[in-house]
């Protein structure tokens, strides 16, 4: 089970949290101008690295916050929690 | 059934192979095919490359060793009862390959259609699962519902009773599924693939795709380059970081998924029983280990090992159905990294690089595919284009919409 550093609880176990998937996929700023390519890539296509990858989770069963971290894919090793600031994503 | 089948745990032996089958060799500098991948998808499908299309100028090449991915750890549960007419088609069309694949691999492989059950907990399932058993028959695939009585006497050991949390509505069945040996299936797709000319190189990473002027050249490996006119992938678990190579972002994530086996029990359950509102499933293997699997880790990851949390929901699951496991040992838990799709349907066929070949994404439920998705796959290759059975499966689906969503529909995926 994954330790995991909510910014404001501090390294809580796995199970107190949900999984947000790839940080920072912003919705498109114009939909209307939006063709199919560019959809199919929004709405299902996420980085997968095998290293360090920037995700979200938020702490359902603590605080309810949303948060980024950056985690290692192959050893899990976890870094950086920061807090979803005013109109990040 | 068998007599070995109903003897004490321990006396079943199982058949001997003088392994390997195969001759190690260095890689070649070319070859008309490089598969990327010596799992059985990229056994199976340079088998019947050479078999079915007289190609033989084909290199396998594993990052690891033969069949050291998901293949040897998977839960080996074949069965063709998918609700949507593409997939029942290309899982029946394996389905039907397995069931004269021994015969023509001349290779023994366990394969045991003990049938599958996917019980139903609630109404929703009841109603879901009924649908399902429509649509199989509709496609000529073998189904039938059973009220929880039915249920009972093919399995004492469940508690069909109204006093659990999840209590058993009834089941699906698919009485021509079942399991087969997977490292048999594995060294047999290898050895018969071996004796017609394929080379199979292990512990060769390919890590650069080459391509020029849109097509591919050929693979740069730990072991030097090799060059192809054809490249095909069948990397399960690492199928975007070989697309990442050529630019190519696939809809694929990436996850852990774990299994475990308890230590050797008498025979106590005679066919694989499946659940996806508990989330867990189980067979009895030949020797007699109860084989259970469960759910994957939310987040992606490439660690061949995942959460115990995981582990503890699974066997809680399997106590309240099964109350007599909770006598059994757990002897052995892992895990295999799975790609799992979107719409948790495999990418089949074609690539935007010309001579680039992709086969990906079966995430937890590829194995009783092996030789189905080998068939379609080597067809494909050997055309430049999609066989008829992989043209739904097309990576272009994500952008025009024509999704095959078998999340909710296939009752737990694998
Ligand atoms: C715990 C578990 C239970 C499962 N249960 C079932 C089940 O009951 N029924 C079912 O149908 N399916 C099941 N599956 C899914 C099934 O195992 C997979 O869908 C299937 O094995 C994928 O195809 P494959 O056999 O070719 O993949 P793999 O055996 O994973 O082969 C991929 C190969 O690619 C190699 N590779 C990766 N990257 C590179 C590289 N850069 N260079 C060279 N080689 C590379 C790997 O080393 C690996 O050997 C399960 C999976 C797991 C993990
Ligand atoms: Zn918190």
């Amino acid at each position: 089970m994954l330790s995991i550093p909510c910014p404001w609880c501090g390294d809580r176990d796995e199970t107190e949290f949900r999984y947000g998937g790839e940080a920072e996929v912003a919705y498109p700023a114009d939909p209307d101008a939006v063709d199919d390519p560019a959809w199919r890539e929004y709405l299902f296509v996420r980085a997968n690295p095998k290293g360090w990858f920037k995700e979200r989770w938020v702490h359902t069963a603590g605080c309810r916050q949303w948060f980024t971290v950056h985690r290692h894919t192959v050893t899990y090793e976890i870094r950086d929690p920061q807090p979803i600031g005013e109109g990040a994503r | 059934m068998t007599s070995a089948w109903h003897e004490p745990a321990g006396s079943f032996e199982l058949p001997r192979h003088d392994v390997p089958h195969w001759r190690d060799v260095d890689p070649k500098r070319a070859y008309e095919v490089v598969i990327v991948g010596a799992g059985g998808h990229g056994l199976a499908t340079a088998y019947y490359l050479a078999k079915n299309h007289g190609i033989t100028d084909v290199a396998v090449v594993d990052k690891g060793w033969l069949a050291g991915g998901n293949m040897a750890r998977n839960t080996t549960i074949i069965r063709s009862n998918y609700l949507w007419d593409e997939s029942a088609a290309i899982y029946e069309h394996a389905l039907k390959l397995w069931e004269g694949l021994e015969e023509d691999l001349g290779y023994e492989l366990l394969f045991s259609q003990r049938g599958v059950l996917n019980l139903a907990h609630n109404l929703t399932d009841v109603r879901e699962a009924k649908r399902r058993v429509n649509a199989n028959q509709l496609n000529g695939v073998d189904a039938e519902w059973l009220e929880p009585e039915e249920v009972k006497k093919l399995v004492p050991i469940m508690d069909t009773s109204a006093d659990v949390r999840y209590p058993v509505h009834g089941a699906t069945f698919q009485p021509r599924a079942g399991i087969a040996k997977h490292d048999y299936v594995a060294w047999g797709f290898a050895r018969a693939a071996y004796e017609r000319g394929v080379q199979l190189i292990q512990n060769c990473e390919v890590t650069g795709i080459s391509v020029r002027g849109g097509r591919v050249t050929g693979v740069e490996t730990t072991r030097g380059k090799i060059a192809a006119k054809q490249v095909a992938l069948c990397a399960a678990g690492h199928t975007t970081v070989l697309g990442d190579m050529v630019g190519l972002r696939l809809p694929i994530q990436s996850h852990p998924l774990q299994a475990l086996v308890s230590e050797l029990l008498d025979q106590v359950l005679d066919t694989v029983v499946m659940s996806n509102t508990v989330h867990v499933y189980v067979s009895q293997a030949h020797k007699g280990e109860l084989v259970l699997g469960a759910g994957i880790d939310s987040y992606n990851g490439y660690g061949q090992r995942g959460s115990l949390h995981v582990i503890e929901e699974q066997l809680s699951a399997a106590l309240e159905l099964y109350p007599v496991f909770a006598r059994a040992h757990v002897l052995r838990t892992w895990a295999g990294i799975v790609d799992v799709c979107p719409d948790a349907s495999p990418i089949l066929g074609l690539t935007p690089v010309d001579g680039l070949y992709v086969n990906g994404g079966w995430g937890t439920g590829g194995f009783k595919v092996t030789p189905g998705a080998g068939w379609v796959y080597a067809d494909t290759i050997a055309n430049g284009r999609p066989h008829p059975l992989a043209e739904p499966y097309a990576l272009d689906r994500f952008r025009t919409g024509a999704l095959i969503d078998e999340h909710g529909a296939a009752a737990v995926a694998h």
